[in-house]
């Protein structure tokens, strides 16, 4: 049995996602009769960088040899992905459920007749009988729904952040990735890119500090950004925040914005509405720095600070400054 | 434009979870069903653009049972022309996406506009399925989407991971829309009466099977109680945040 596992890569650089890929595949399937642990990659890096993928387990790696992939047109890298496990002969197919993964794992469903698992939370549970168990969130982290996943040709897709890549191998080799399927196909032309400069991503990012109404204006900001700073984080923010233009919309956290699960969420003068908590309470740690005692985000906070943002802000900084420099 | 806009209905976003006692379904007791807010956006998006060019007819589609129907009366008192809903249960998005394939292939559309997810199953899935289905370009996760000056096509922009591209995309298409694209709007009296004569058809289903087979629902594990800290005790916090949680 041979799996295949769709890696991101962006600007030339592996994506943290890739690896997360591969160990997904690996910690899964290794032991399982697994011959091949494939990686296709969606787009070029370096030979050295593409061969590293092998530490985290893959047997070998698929790279293009121009820049067909380069841009992201879901089409073209559908078609090329289902060329690729039709060639070998893969009946697995793993990816992350990111931008990238959303637009391609439901196209690939339909022209690879496979049944798709999406946004899986943990490694499936594997029967004797061959199927899966799979756990998703489900209303907006709410809940939790358990499917049994069966059929021939199966695609996974799972969370960013749900497991922790694991070193437990060596540099695999790496091998032309044929992109002829990707020729002629586009029927989108990009025009202009925008990308985020030095911001970690928030579906990435493993500590996110995030904003509400507390923080009283976008002038205090900086506040937050030095925390985020000190302590590695993204920045988000709450609703409120992103509806009155104070922040984009882009860091909106929350039921009708992103939804994140960092190993440490910090929430700053966010009362904690209903909608807001489904976005976040899959965080492993959560912070809570709030004035009102009653705030419903102490709830769900695992560490809890009731004061003023304008005062607990500085000081929280300052206190990981120097925690973390000693 | 012809435009199909794909409409699911959804608990509210207030509603508390509580699962049925075989933990297979919601417990629908007291849960108000809106439309979902995505999709409401790409409602908007739909009138918005046959505004600006001044012609077309916007329709909007669902795949369930009997109970969605005042959804789609309220789609149509926001401004939709006609409503179609396909009779079925649908239990995953390949169901959805399956059903609303048929459908299209024997209309004629422009334009199909969906919400990026489903605030309840948040799959995320029914827009890629379905632009496979009819073999048509897909933009998934659209923040915004204009008119173009090139014939047959629209200018998007869509979030991609670490930033935003604006494109230029073929019709007939399949867009998903994001929050940002546009307002929704509210229906006014006029719309609510107008609501009431406009045609509401029922098509039979195709019957195509799903792929999932859920076992059963949970909520989320508590959490643990939270822990105090005053403004002035922070090197304790970072401590139990390094020591403790380990997460710094």
């Amino acid at each position: 049995m041979n799996i295949l596992i769709y890696a991101e890569q962006q600007e030339g650089q592996l994506k943290k996602s890739a690896l997360e890929a591969v160990s997904f595949a690996v910690q899964t399937w290794s032991g399982q009769g697994v011959q091949d642990f494939i990686v296709c990659l969606g787009g070029r890096v370096s030979e050295e960088e593409a061969a590293s993928l092998g530490n985290y387990g893959a047997t070998r790696v698929l790279m293009p040899q121009d820049h067909a992939l380069d841009s992201f047109e879901p089409h073209v890298h559908a078609r090329v992905l289902l060329d690729t496990l039709q060639q070998t002969g893969a009946q697995f197919l793993v990816m992350a459920h990111t931008y990238a993964g959303k637009s391609l794992a439901p196209r690939l469903a339909v022209s690879w007749s496979a049944t798709l698992a999406a946004g899986v939370n943990h490694p499936p549970q594997i029967h004797d009988d061959g199927t899966w168990s799979v756990q998703r969130t489900v209303y907006s982290n709410k809940g939790l729904a358990t499917y049994t996943v069966a059929g021939e040709r199966r695609i996974l897709t799972f969370t960013p952040n749900a497991l922790k890549p694991l070193v437990q191998g060596a540099p695999c080799p790496v091998e032309p990735l044929s992109t002829i399927m990707a020729t002629g196909a586009e029927r989108t032309r990009p025009l202009e890119v925008q990308k985020v400069q030095g911001k970690i991503p928030l579906t990435e990012a493993e500590r996110v500090v995030s904003g509400g109404r507390g923080l009283k204006g976008p002038e205090n900001w900086h506040l937050l950004e030095g925390l985020a700073e000190v302590c590695g984080a993204a920045t988000a923010c709450s609703k409120p925040v992103s509806d009155m233009h104070w922040r984009s919309h882009d860091e909106h956290v929350g039921q009708t914005g992103i939804t994140i699960k960092p190993d440490l969420y910090i929430a700053v003068g966010i009362s904690g509405a209903i909608q807001h908590l489904a976005g976040v309470s899959s965080s492993k740690t959560i912070v809570a720095i709030n004035t009102d005692p009653e705030a419903p985000f102490f709830k769900v906070a695992d560490f809890g600070v009731v004061g003023d943002a304008m005062e607990v802000l500085p000081r929280l900084t300052d206190a990981i400054r120097r925690s973390l420099a000693s | 434009m012809n435009i199909l806009v794909c409409l699911s209905q959804v608990p509210d976003t207030t509603t508390k979870i509580v699962f049925s006692s075989d933990n297979k379904s919601l417990n629908k007791t007291g849960v108000q069903y809106i439309i979902n807010p995505y999709d409401e956006l790409a409602l908007t998006k739909a009138l918005e653009l046959n505004e600006a060019t001044g012609g077309g007819s916007v329709t909007v589609i669902h795949v369930g049972g009997a109970d969605a129907e005042p959804v789609l009366r309220k789609a149509l008192a926001i401004g939709a022309d006609e409503a179609v809903r396909v009779d079925a249960e649908p239990l995953d998005s390949r169901q959805v996406a399956a059903e609303l394939s048929a459908w299209i292939q024997e209309h004629t559309y422009d334009l199909v506009l969906a919400g990026r997810e489903s605030i309840d199953y948040n799959s995320g899935l029914v827009g890629g399925m379905l632009s496979q289905y009819l073999d048509w370009p897909l933009v998934n996760i659209a923040t915004s989407i204009d008119t173009s000056a090139n014939a047959g096509t629209l200018v998007v922009c869509r979030d991609i991971d670490g930033g935003r591209e604006k494109l230029e995309v073929n019709l007939p298409a399949v867009i998903t829309c994001q929050k940002e694209l546009t307002e929704p709007r509210i229906p006014n009296m006029r719309g609510i009466m107008a609501a009431r004569s406009k045609p509401l058809k029922v098509v039979q289903a195709q019957g195509h099977p799903a792929d999932l087979n859920l076992l059963t629902h949970a909520l989320p594990p508590a959490r643990q109680a939270c822990r105090y800290f005053e403004a002035d005790q922070m090197d304790a916090l970072v401590e139990a945040l390094r020591q403790q949680a380990k997460v710094l």
